[in-house]
């Protein structure tokens, strides 16, 4: 195990530094270049002015320094300010990654404990009216955008029950019930789209394992159906679960930036789009990165149960 | 004791080829879901064509006498804050989605069909490096990508349109380049090779008939994900921009400021992406299952 877990670090260095010159080479081609765009916008400013702040942000360097320099700062966990409101970008990170990894986090956690159950439940009485629905409900999750998911829960929970999450972000330390009345709604959407993918790959898979031999066994042995299903076919059946689950990471990642728009959550998604839109770049590329790495660390976290779960796996 | 009838597995006599139109048709009879998303995508596809017929009203024209109309037989989806129709901008939107869809799709697919087939028949340091690069782009979720692509271009459909296909390019490479990889083990690949064929007459003979149905059936899926990743993008402002009519773009700019004096603004675009992306995934499903069952768990 030790072995593969040194041969998955080794594998995503490069991966990650890759992306890394990517994300770098895409906000160099920009036509024109972001200070332009940005003084275009705030009308009169003079080329003294242009040339100072192009000097105090690097980008006078060649290229291959710049690349080099950001590189360190990103590794040195300091990437420099942002262009539009000179607060340094990890003070913002700082404040916003926790309220992304929150919802990310409950969002996963309500998906898995909703998908699970109904995905064995959907299996175990294939072609029941509790099928249907189950798949029903899948097939939706997948095809409903969850920007307008979001939009209509809040409407209607605005309508019918008089209420919409409390605004202004609190932390979980602070006000812990305020702080899940705020996360509650935007992870059940956020999760909705997860649990419709984990929903599908549980019932497919559990109907594949109900019909192997040792459950047949199981069953000629006289063993209790809850036992049966739930100690020896799921048990089994979840490896490719975990599967699914590690490639909707992304998913989950990039649904973040849209339902924080929506409920005014002040995370790293919110944080990306206003820098998109006032093209502040430095903070565009700080994210994205950022991004790719946390989504390198899961995937590989996600490798590494699989291959805890699956012995066949590590010695491949 | 009770007899165990033996099943004998049922082989195709030599020489029969069933032909995918043929074999898409069947699969259809068996699974309705997948003829009604046949029926659905026909739809959308004659509403995009036929929008200047079908529209009852110009999709730009103003009535701010109307505005906030709910919806009535005049205006079947009631009318927005500038008094618009709601059901003509919805019938132009469907020209939007499905433009966007199948150019990014398009453009987005044959890049990767290029790549996976050099990739899958050079194989070597040519392969190892650009599948890296596109390891690479995959780390980067989808929709964040597109977003930093359109921040680096500009925000508007065309620009949407090419991130979304950059977007594709990797996913659909890795396919063909897998697909090429198990053509080359065929027997008439290595005849053709020992008879002195050029290299690009084996691939475009030999080896790209075989590709084409896992082609055909990724591109189909990732249909609705182009749809949905252009509402999203016009959705947070980076995509179409006003006027023009995208269903996406109707949903941030009305649907959201007026979403409870006028619930209809929100819930007919929304319903419209839905169906598409709908239609399409379960199109897509249909065609895997009628052409290449191997791709289910990739896919």
């Amino acid at each position: 195990m030790q072995k593969y877990v040194i041969r998955r670090l080794l594998l995503a260095v490069p991966v990650l530094l890759l992306s890394s010159l990517i994300v770098f080479g895409l906000m160099r081609v920009m036509p024109g270049d972001a200070l332009i765009a940005l003084m275009g916008e705030s009308g009169n400013v003079g080329q003294k002015e242009l040339a100072k702040l192009r000097k105090d942000l690097g980008l006078d360097k060649p290229y291959h320094e710049q690349y080099m320099l950001w590189l360190w700062q990103m590794v040195s966990l300091n990437p420099g300010d942002s262009i539009f409101t000179n607060e340094p970008i990890s003070v913002s990170l700082k404040k916003a990654i926790p309220v992304t990894l929150e919802l990310a986090a409950l969002a996963m956690i309500l998906g898995i404990t909703i998908a699970v159950p109904i995905g064995v439940l959907s299996a175990t009485r294939q072609d029941t009216t509790a099928d249907y629905a189950g798949r029903v409900v899948a097939v939706s999750g997948l095809s409903i955008p969850d920007f307008w998911l979001a939009t209509l829960v809040i409407t209607f929970s605005a309508i019918w029950v008089h209420w919409i999450p409390p605004i202004g972000y609190v932390s979980f330390w602070d006000s812990p019930w305020r702080n899940l009345q705020q996360f509650l709604l935007p992870a059940a959407v956020l999760g909705y789209r997860l649990a419709a993918a984990t929903m599908r790959m549980t019932r497919s898979t559990v109907l594949e394992t109900l019909r192997e031999d040792y459950v047949r066994t199981a069953w000629a042995k006289g063993l209790a159906g809850r036992i049966v299903v739930y100690k020896h076919a799921l048990k089994n059946a979840l490896i490719p679960v975990v599967t699914i689950i590690g490639g909707q990471l992304g998913t989950l990642l990039a649904g973040t930036f849209v339902i924080e728009q929506i409920f005014a959550l002040p995370g790293m998604g919110r944080l990306t789009v206003e820098a998109i839109l006032y093209r502040d770049y430095p903070v565009v590329q700080t994210n994205v990165m950022l991004v790719a790495a946390i989504l390198v660390t899961l995937n590989l976290i996600v490798d590494l149960t699989y291959a805890w779960l699956d012995p066949r796996i590590r010695y491949q | 004791m009770a007899t165990v009838p033996l099943r004998v597995p049922f082989e195709e006599p030599a020489g029969t080829t069933i032909n995918r139109a043929h074999a898409l048709w069947l699969t259809m009879k068996r699974k309705p879901l997948g003829a009604v998303s046949a029926a659905l995508l026909v739809v959308l596809v004659l509403t995009a064509i036929s929008a200047d017929v079908l529209a009852p009203y110009d999709p730009l024209a103003t009535q701010p006498e109307i505005r906030l109309s709910a919806p009535s037989r005049a205006h079947p989806f009631g009318t927005d804050d500038i008094g618009r129709d709601v059901l003509s901008r919805i019938i132009y939107g469907s020209r939007i989605s499905l433009w966007v869809g199948l150019l990014a799709v398009g453009i987005g697919t044959a890049a990767g069909m290029v790549i996976g087939l050099l990739c899958g028949y050079c194989e070597g340091r040519l392969d190892l490096i650009v599948q890296r690069v596109m390891d690479a782009i995959q780390a980067i979720p989808g929709l964040v990508l597109a977003l930093a692509i359109v921040s680096v271009l500009k925000p508007s459909t065309t620009n949407a349109m090419l991130a979304i296909a950059i977007v594709i390019i990797p996913g659909n490479s890795r396919i063909v380049r897998g697909a090429v990889l198990s053509a080359k083990q065929n027997r008439y690949v290595e005849a053709a090779q020992a008879l002195g064929c050029r290299h690009p007459r084996i691939i475009t003979t030999h080896i790209l008939p075989n590709v084409t149905a896992p082609i055909l059936v990724i591109a189909s899926i990732w249909l609705g994900n182009a749809i949905l990743i252009e509402a999203t993008l016009s959705f947070l402002g980076v995509g179409t921009q006003p006027p023009t009519p995208s269903w996406g773009l109707m949903l941030s700019s009305t649907g959201r400021a007026f979403m409870e004096q006028a619930p209809w603004l929100a819930i007919f675009p929304g319903l419209a992406i839905s169906l598409a992306v709908l239609g399409f995934n379960l199109f897509g499903d249909t065609l895997r299952d009628a052409w290449d069952p191997k791709l289910r768990r990739q896919g």
